[in-house]
């Protein structure tokens, strides 16, 4: 077990922060599912931007499809506005291979040809597989590569991360 | 040999074929039917294509002719960017000749790396599935008159798709169900869905009583057999059946078993009237209740498309 503690609350307040850099006018935020969606929802409300914000899934585009299939019960990617010409700023809660971030790029190409595609993640653990960086992270920490790091939401919508051993 | 397990099924659980609905797990079918909502919404993207089975051979053997359900396979593994050969076995090599387990044969040495079946004869498919290297896989598209898996699938993602929950409904499936693969795998479907009612409506030389040893209530008299349903499944009259003695004319069977809109109001008014295809206007169905407001038949076919989309990334992300 990680003695590793994260409070997710304190940082989804500097990711917050940190959009409120980030954005251009007329960006539009997209969370990657399902910890990204939920951080992209609270940040649509908080930072006022009205409107609806994106929901992502990696799930058509994955690269280890034909290892580990299809994933049951994935959500589908929901876009309630025009991607074309968009700024679009991914949202993500946990940053590693790179690997699911490619994969939604590639959907998210899908849907039209966006102005420009931002990142920025809630945790950045690091190894990473392909060339891909975050414009934005809250915190960087270095995990070994056998745990799982993920989101969890409880039913007043409050953050905490969940580390465990993957089997 | 075949394995005592279910065939289409690899030591996990996991659908590695489809060949046919009887044996398989609510879980399995709910897998594909929420599968298939995702892939739906492929139609709506700019790009109508993704890459789930990029590099991947998808034959499509039709033993038997079926212009509609070739034709949504091919766009299904189209979408899921596949290459597809289309294959006229009727008119080819089988016609010289060649064996069944021959013609797969080569067909493997051409390194395909999906089947999909069509044949007269009930078990094609299972024989192919059997017989082939394990990493390719089988779908049936209809054998004689033992199943229409990824027809009953289609019809299980509309029924939800409109009705939501499968437990309280009533389904009243009409017409020749004695011959009809759809309606056998129709029923199967159904009741690992969980719903309560089925009834198999039509004359007797097409709906003998022996259906009820599939849990099905049989009914003889239309008005019966549709009162209160929420969903009715029209089947086409096959031509082929007229000649024989199992029907005295079309215009007779119309007049007893032909949806109409009088009879349609017997039975609930949300119902939802769907049909395989291709529809026989004024044998099966009259024209006013085909194309009127209680008809599901078109996005039948539309959700046909995503829903072999779906069974086709599922079997092809298992392995054996």
């Amino acid at each position: 077990m990680s003695t590793l503690h994260l409070d997710a609350e304190a940082l989804y307040a500097d990711l917050l922060a940190g959009l409120r850099t980030l954005l251009k006018p007329g960006s539009a935020l997209v969370g990657i599912w399902s910890g990204g969606a939920w951080l992209a929802e609270r940040l649509q409300r908080d930072l006022k931007l009205g409107g609806e914000h994106g929901v992502i899934s990696s799930a058509l585009h994955r690269d280890d499809f034909g290892s580990r299939g299809m994933a049951a019960g994935a959500d589908h990617t929901r876009l309630p506005f025009d991607v074309e010409a968009r700024h679009i700023v991914l949202i993500d809660d946990v940053l590693f291979t790179g690997r699911t971030t490619r994969a939604v790029i590639n959907e998210l190409f899908d849907f039209g040809r966006p102005a420009s595609v931002t990142l920025a993640v809630l945790v950045d653990r690091g190894g990473r597989e392909l060339p891909i960086q975050p414009a934005f992270s809250a915190a960087r920490v270095a995990l070994p590569r056998g745990q799982r790091l993920s989101l969890a939401r409880d039913e007043q919508g409050r953050f905490s991360f969940d580390i465990k051993d993957a089997t | 040999m075949l394995s005592r397990r279910n065939p289409q099924l690899n030591a996990h659980g996991e659908l590695i074929h489809l060949l046919s609905i009887e044996g398989l797990p609510k879980t399995v079918l709910t897998q594909i039917l929420d599968t298939a909502g995702t892939f739906l919404s492929v139609n709506d993207r700019e790009v109508k294509k993704v890459p789930l089975l990029r590099g991947k051979s998808v034959f499509n053997l039709f033993f038997e002719n079926s212009t509609r359900t070739r034709t949504t396979f091919e766009i299904a593994a189209k979408r899921l960017s596949a290459d597809v050969i289309n294959l006229d076995i009727a008119r080819s090599s089988t016609a010289k000749g060649e064996s069944l387990l021959d013609t797969i044969a080569n067909l493997s040495a051409m390194h395909a790396d999906m089947f999909v079946v069509r044949h007269s004869e009930s078990g094609a498919p299972y024989l192919i599935a059997e017989h082939c290297a394990p990493h390719v896989h089988v779908i049936n598209a209809g054998d004689g008159r033992h199943a229409h898996p990824t027809q009953a699938l289609l019809d299980m993602y509309t029924i939800r798709h409109f009705k939501g929950d499968f437990t309280p409904l009533t389904v009243a499936i009409v017409g020749d169900i004695v011959h009809s693969r759809v309606a056998r795998s129709d029923i199967h479907a159904l009741t690992t869905l969980g719903v309560p009612e089925i009834r198999a409506v039509g004359p007797k030389t097409l709906v003998p009583g022996d259906l009820r040893e599939m849990g099905v209530r049989v009914c003889h008299d239309m008005a019966e057999g549709i009162r209160g349903a929420d969903v009715i499944i029209m089947l086409r009259l096959q031509n082929e059946r007229m000649s024989g003695a199992m029907l005295p004319s079309a215009g007779e069977f119309f007049k007893h078993f032909g949806l109409t809109a009088d009879k349609l109001a017997l039975a609930k008014p949300d119902a939802i009237v769907m049909h395989p295809g291709p529809i026989n206007r004024g044998v099966e169905i009259d024209s006013a209740v085909a194309d009127g407001k209680h008809s599901v038949i078109l996005p039948q076919v539309t959700y046909g498309i995503a829903v072999r989309m779906a069974v086709m990334s599922t079997i092809a992300g298992n392995d054996a």
